[in-house]
């Protein structure tokens, strides 16, 4: 298995809108080119199979060198791309044997393309992320008369267990209420997992990670929004445009060809 | 109008995109996106089970505990057959702990962010994680 190339695919949008990339290089430092086919564009680099096969791949994807490095040259293609056309990204590490078979698949999922290209046009993403203070929403500790020590430790400890319970409910609440506001100036919103303070830098409690695709008109008004929403402990983090990657995926692939599959046998 | 943050843009002109950090992207390209199914077919298997071990780094288990996240709980890569992943992710965690305990106290979210004692939260099965040192190239 000699250096055998595989087609890695970044992003597909409407072929007409396909932006020329010069220069722009891709995964493993390739170049990236269009793929224009069924009215579609895909964006691809040549890849080597001894970095990108199957084998090789399991390996790489626990390197988190090179899952980082990789990650930030697939999302810079997606951006380059998102930056002039409507553009549906692709997750990390989509590889074909060939062109032909980037080809067969603009052909054949053309209309579901086409239809998330559509409902993204003229939308952008936003990342939206709440923090909370724990201290802020602490305060101190009650003081009771102690029968021993002991009990005393365990009564504070109780308490403060509590006081942070309460806390961290207000700010599950607070964080809801936010969603909200924001959504309403979403066309489309959807939450992602939080993140630990490790990735994130901080002490204080995310409660809010979310995603809202907005109109491109109110980006502006969006913007606004979080700088009110902003205070009393919390702060809200405002991250984008991104591509759309948090609404480009019910292009369902597996569960709808195996319902087909079952049709037919029907 | 004055810009009190610089997270926000007066408008979201191409050109100004800022990098964003890795964490962020990670989530995205990994998580999100449109999956097709490559014709290099196990990198989504893969990607199922990266994706879980990222997990875990993004939302430590006593963060996601705290938040009502047990997925891992049901998760058929981590409940079954997976065993043996998590019995190395634990003992992985410990020395790690152990090695990490040397060099520097953890930071002070570990008392607050917890009601029992359990293992420190260190990442699984892989070192500390560079972003976190160097958030951007």
């Amino acid at each position: 298995m000699n250096d055998v190339v595989g087609t890695y695919l970044y992003a597909v949008a409407l072929a007409r809108d396909a932006p020329p990339l010069e220069g722009l290089t891709g995964v493993a430092g390739g170049p990236v080119w269009a793929i224009s086919h069924a009215g579609l564009a895909a964006y691809v680099s040549a890849v080597s199979l001894t970095e990108f096969g199957e084998e090789p791949l399991r390996e790489s994807l626990e390197d988190l060198d090179w899952l980082g490095e990789t990650a930030r040259a697939h999302h810079r293609v997606v951006e380059a791309v998102a930056e002039k056309t409507p553009t549906a990204p692709v997750r990390l590490v989509t590889v074909y044997r060939d062109e032909a078979q980037v080809r067969e698949l603009l052909e054949q999922r053309h209309d579901d393309f086409v239809e998330v290209l559509s409902r993204i046009a003229g939308h952008d993403e936003w990342g939206v992320k709440v923090f909370v203070a724990p201290s802020a929403a602490a305060p101190a500790e009650e003081t009771a008369a102690p029968s021993s020590p002991g009990t005393a430790y365990l009564k504070r400890r109780q308490a403060s267990l509590q006081t942070r319970e309460e806390a961290w409910h207000q700010a599950v609440a607070r964080a809801e209420r936010i969603h909200d506001t924001l959504s309403a100036v979403a066309v489309a919103s959807c939450r992602h997992r939080a993140q630990d303070p490790q990735l994130t830098g901080r002490e204080e409690w995310m409660v809010l990670n979310g995603a809202y695709l907005v109109d491109a008109a109110r980006a502006q008004e969006l913007g606004r929004l979080v700088q009110e929403l902003r205070g009393e402990g919390v702060d809200v983090e405002l991250t984008g445009p991104w591509a759309p990657y948090s609404f480009t995926t019910p292009v369902e692939p597996l569960e709808s060809s195996e319902s087909e599959a079952r049709d037919d046998v029907l | 109008m004055t810009e009190s943050s610089p997270m926000i843009r007066q408008s979201h002109a191409p050109a100004s995109r800022e990098p964003a950090n890795l964490g962020d992207i990670l989530e995205r390209v990994l998580d999100r996106g449109i999956v097709i199914a490559g014709d290099i077919r196990v990198n989504l298997l893969d990607i199922e089970l990266l994706t879980i071990k990222l997990r875990l780094i993004i939302a430590s288990v006593d963060t996601a505990r705290e938040m009502g996240i047990d997925w891992w709980e049901h998760d058929p890569w981590l409940t079954g057959k997976n065993q043996e992943l998590l019995e190395e992710n634990r003992r992985l965690r410990r020395e790690l702990a152990a090695a990490e305990g040397t060099r520097r106290a953890l930071p002070g979210r570990v008392e607050s962010a917890r009601t029992r004692p359990r293992e420190p939260q260190e990442p699984e099965r892989v070192r500390k994680p560079r972003w976190e040192e160097q958030p951007d190239e």
